[in-house]
């Protein structure tokens, strides 16, 4: 079976330090402004009884990705593993895939064309962690290949509760939220 | 090749091993250095304490090494004390400047005239420096400002202080039980890491705080308390143990002195007593207290940091620490445990130091704060001002601490710096202590710099290097040399014969038979793990005289205080006023991070929490704050801080609000900073003195909420 990269975050674990933020815009260069991964704080509930599911989300690297449907130029594409990317010298920033995604995952860079979250594709290839799942200080990350059901990833995802965001969009994001 | 991988190229062409100085835990990092420059900053997966990861502020290291707003060159002030005007010099106009002026103090009122306020491992060089100048005033507001009180009541209890890290097995901990400690915002890597694999496996927490915190978000049971009440609601813990005989007897028996006295003590604290002081529900209460008795004694009362709240914190924390032996935990695996520290012969200096002839000036002139365990640095504050002390401080030597907002009283720090004939600041960034000194010295920030070895205990004892990834920025300069060119200056060079820090840290690896070039490529030394709890095979050893547990202390019976802790209601706030409470965010430590660029991104600035219900009539405001709108804070003697944005929300008691410290910097040149947010220093005008053991308990102020553009 081919590769399908995905990521399963722990809300019972995270803190929501944002140690994943820091480490990923200073591994991926993110410039000023903008965010490749990002802090959620869900609050239900009224004064004493009280809940709150902290994550730690990004871009969901979608199986149907609305983004690389909208985008005019085919700079938005399907890469190894199902990373959706953007190839920067087909980007012109018109910002339709901004609009497409469900999740607020992309942001313009300054240099003009449209930036996200490439699950650190240039380290996973070499065998190496993403950046943000390599310093969690809570271990609260876990990446890896779905199609190998051995991988710890596989096993998180048989073994415990999950969630999806937004899972009507019907763009089967890839990124599992553990209870 | 549309599919290319956009690789951003931040892997260094050279890695350098280090020790982190965005907190004090001290992590092992691994700075990634490229065409000289820092491109990133990670975990060094062989140090202890880090173990590979990294919170976000050692991840954000980047951001002060280029901060923008660093100092620069050195500065020496050309107007009145305090209006932030400098003019910039070369070193050896400034090196000469203070040498001049220490002399000079010397020379009229002694070597014990100065003072050294010292928080960062640049600090040991000023030390080293003190004890060949002659003085004893080296003191840090990590003690009386923060963890102080903590260390008295352990000390009290088990006769032993905890010092830093902690050594609590939270990893083995079943239930871990945090009383105003919010662990997971206040960011301590390894313990996060262990609290998150606690977790993991199973472990439950318990919460007591007036805020659903992230760790209430995670807790079995979380306790909203009336803040100022713990002492009741620990009492009534005891009281179900006790009476439900839920304690560890055999532990008990072996162990401490004073059961019999403490459960006189506790009789009657029933949990119906406590609910109507803490304003907690009874059963919620007794069953808390079961829940954390069932697990005992892997039942792990965390002892928190920062617990200088309410000036009875000496005794707060000796009900902690009475509670932690009725479940049996010191000593044993899930509780308290003892680590080892890694032994390094130190540098043969080959002159021996002055003896000192008097002790340090940092207590009140008539006696006061017999537990003290270290230097109070509130004390050397006050001792500034004239007549107070046994002998009057004339000068300060103030290394990476803001004073100004570290110890309470503002308006009184300020007299007290007025009264100085010398301040002298060293550190990275122009922070407001820096605006009121006469001579300011720009140090380098630690990816720039050597500095001694860093052994603390730990269950795995380790050395650790601190090692320079880049030279110097600008004209800044490294503790190290500073501190001997200074000690040059005034006579005291063959107390520094080192020719620079890497050569003092190469002697100190020698002498302990270490390979130097494998301590210097790894960053870390590894020793040998031995037993650290009773399961390991470590029998439990107290320190205290009796060799016992003191649950009824003879000691403070002997000073005239209470041998077992009392509840004394604290002081209520003015109508309309809530209780001003603070605490960390996890992307800051202190006003230290505020500026950094990068950790902004994330956390721009700090809130004031303020309960939803409780915003919706607040006096003076013409109809219900709504959340991200600016308030105005002002206190009950008048003090203001803001705008602050407010956080709505339900997440927090209506009697009290909650800001992060740090924020609200005065400081004009940390231009990112200056004027972010609110200032919770600036609204500690009152403070409550423990007087076992000198903190400064700062949370007895009380502020109400102010609408933006309403201010006279």
């Amino acid at each position: 079976m081919t590769t399908r990269f995905a990521m399963a975050v722990d809300t019972v674990r995270c803190v929501g330090c944002n140690a994943c933020v820091i480490a990923c815009k200073t591994e991926n260069a993110v410039p000023e402004g903008g965010f490749r991964d990002w802090i959620a704080q869900e609050v239900h509930g009224a004064f004493p009884d009280l809940s709150m599911q902290i994550r730690s989300e990004r871009c969901n690297h979608c199986a149907a990705p609305s983004c690389v449907d909208a985008c005019p130029t085919g700079a938005s594409h399907v890469a190894q593993g199902g990373v959706v990317a953007v190839a920067r010298n087909k980007c012109t920033g018109c910002k339709a895939c901004i609009a497409a995604c469900p999740y607020g995952a992309r942001y313009v860079h300054p240099e003009g064309y449209v930036d996200k979250c490439t699950f650190c594709l240039h380290r996973v290839t070499q065998g190496r962690a993403p950046a943000c799942v390599e310093t969690c200080p809570t271990r609260s990350l876990t990446f890896g290949d779905l199609a190998d059901p051995d991988s710890p990833v596989s096993r998180l995802l048989r073994s415990r509760r999950f969630t999806v965001l937004r899972e009507e969009s019907g763009n089967r994001p890839q990124v599992f939220f553990l209870a | 090749d549309r599919n290319r991988v956009e690789d951003p190229g931040t892997d260094g062409d050279r890695v350098v091993a280090s020790y982190c100085e965005l907190c004090f835990w001290g992590c092992g990092v691994l700075a990634h250095v490229k065409d000289g420059r820092v491109t990133k900053v990670t975990g060094n997966p062989d140090h202890p304490l880090s173990k590979g990861r990294l919170c976000p502020r050692g991840a954000g290291a980047t951001g002060l090494l280029y901060d923008p707003d660093r100092l620069k060159r050195p500065l020496v002030r050309t107007q009145k004390r305090g209006a932030d005007v400098f003019e910039e010099v070369s070193w050896d106009a400034a090196l000469n400047k203070v040498g001049e002026g220490l002399l000079e103090l010397k020379r009229r009122h002694g070597p014990e005239a100065l003072a050294l306020f010292s928080h960062g491992s640049g600090g040991t060089w000023f030390k080293h420096f003190m004890k060949a100048w002659g003085s004893p005033n080296v003191g840090a507001p990590s003690y009386a400002q923060c963890r102080g009180p903590r260390e008295a009541g352990y000390l009290l209890t088990y006769g032993t202080p905890l010092g830093s890290p902690e050594p609590i097995d939270l990893a083995h901990a079943r239930v871990i039980t945090l009383i105003g400690s919010h662990l997971g915002e206040n960011m301590h890597n390894t313990q996060v890491q262990d609290l998150a694999d606690a977790i993991g496996s199973g472990a439950q927490l318990v919460v007591v705080d007036p805020r659903f915190s992230v760790a209430a978000s995670k807790a079995r049971y979380w306790l909203p308390i009336r803040p100022g009440t713990d002492i009741a609601l620990l009492l009534a813990w005891m009281n179900v143990l006790v009476e439900e005989k839920r304690c560890d007897a055999e532990y008990l028996a072996q162990h401490a002195n004073g059961l019999e006295e403490l459960k006189a003590h506790v009789a009657g604290k029933t949990p119906e007593w406590a609910a109507a002081i803490t304003g907690v529900k009874a059963e919620l209460i007794r069953d808390s207290a079961r829940f954390i008795a069932a697990a005992r004694p892997a039942s792990l009362i965390h002892p928190g940091r920062h617990t200088t709240w309410y000036g009875d914190d000496t005794q707060r924390a000796r009900a902690m620490a009475i509670l932690a032996a009725l479940l049996g935990s010191w000593g044993r695996r899930g509780g308290y445990l003892t680590f080892n520290k890694m032994g390094l012969p130190p540098y043969k200096v080959g002159k021996e130091m002055p003896h000192g002839g008097k002790g340090a000036a940092d207590k009140p002139r008539n006696g006061g704060y017999p537990v003290a365990g270290e230097v109070i640095a509130s004390g050397l504050c006050d001792a500034a001002t004239p007549g107070h002390a046994l002998y009057d401080l004339k000068g300060w030597m103030v290394y990476g601490c803001n004073l100004i907002q570290a110890l309470p009283s503002r308006k009184q720090t300020i007299e007290a710096i007025q009264n100085l004939d010398l301040l002298v600041s060293i550190d990275v960034l122009p922070a407001e202590i820096c605006g009121w000194s006469d001579v300011v010295l720009p140090e380098c920030s630690y990816l720039e710099r050597e500095d001694d070895v860093l052994a603390p205990p730990w269950r795995e004892p380790f050395l650790a290097l601190r090692q320079e990834a880049v030279p110097p920025l600008h004209e800044s300069k490294p503790g190290w040399w500073i501190a001997k060119e200074l000690a040059g200056r005034v006579g005291l060079g063959d107390y520094f014969p080192w020719k620079d820090a890497r050569e003092y840290v190469d002697a100190r690896l020698t002498l302990g038979r270490h390979d130097v070039a494998e301590a210097r490529r790894r960053g870390v030394v590894l020793g040998k793990v031995g037993p650290v709890c009773e399961e390991e095979g470590l029998a439990i050893e107290l320190g205290t005289d009796s060799k016992k547990i003191e649950l009824h202390s003879e000691e403070l019976k002997r000073l005239g205080f209470d041998p077992i802790p009392n509840y004394v209601p604290q002081e209520e706030g003015p109508a309309g006023h809530f209780r001003l409470l603070m605490g960390r965010a996890p992307t800051h430590t202190f006003g230290r991070t505020v500026n950094n660029r990068l950790l902004a991104e994330p956390y721009p600035e700090n809130e004031v929490w303020v309960n939803a219900e409780a915003a919706k009539a607040l006096p003076g405001f013409p109809g219900p704050l709504r959340n991200g709108e600016r308030v105005w804070l002002v206190n009950q003697d008048g003090a203001r801080s803001g705008p602050v944005r407010a956080k709505v929300t339900q997440r927090i008691r209506d009697d009290c609000v909650f800001l992060v410290h740090g924020w609200g910097q005065g400081a004009k040149r940390l231009r990112y900073a200056h004027g972010k947010g609110a200032s919770d220093a600036e609204l500690v005008t009152r403070y409550k003195v423990d007087p076992i053991m000198g903190g400064t308990g700062m949370s007895v102020n009380f502020v109400r909420l102010e609408p933006v553009g309403r201010t006279a």
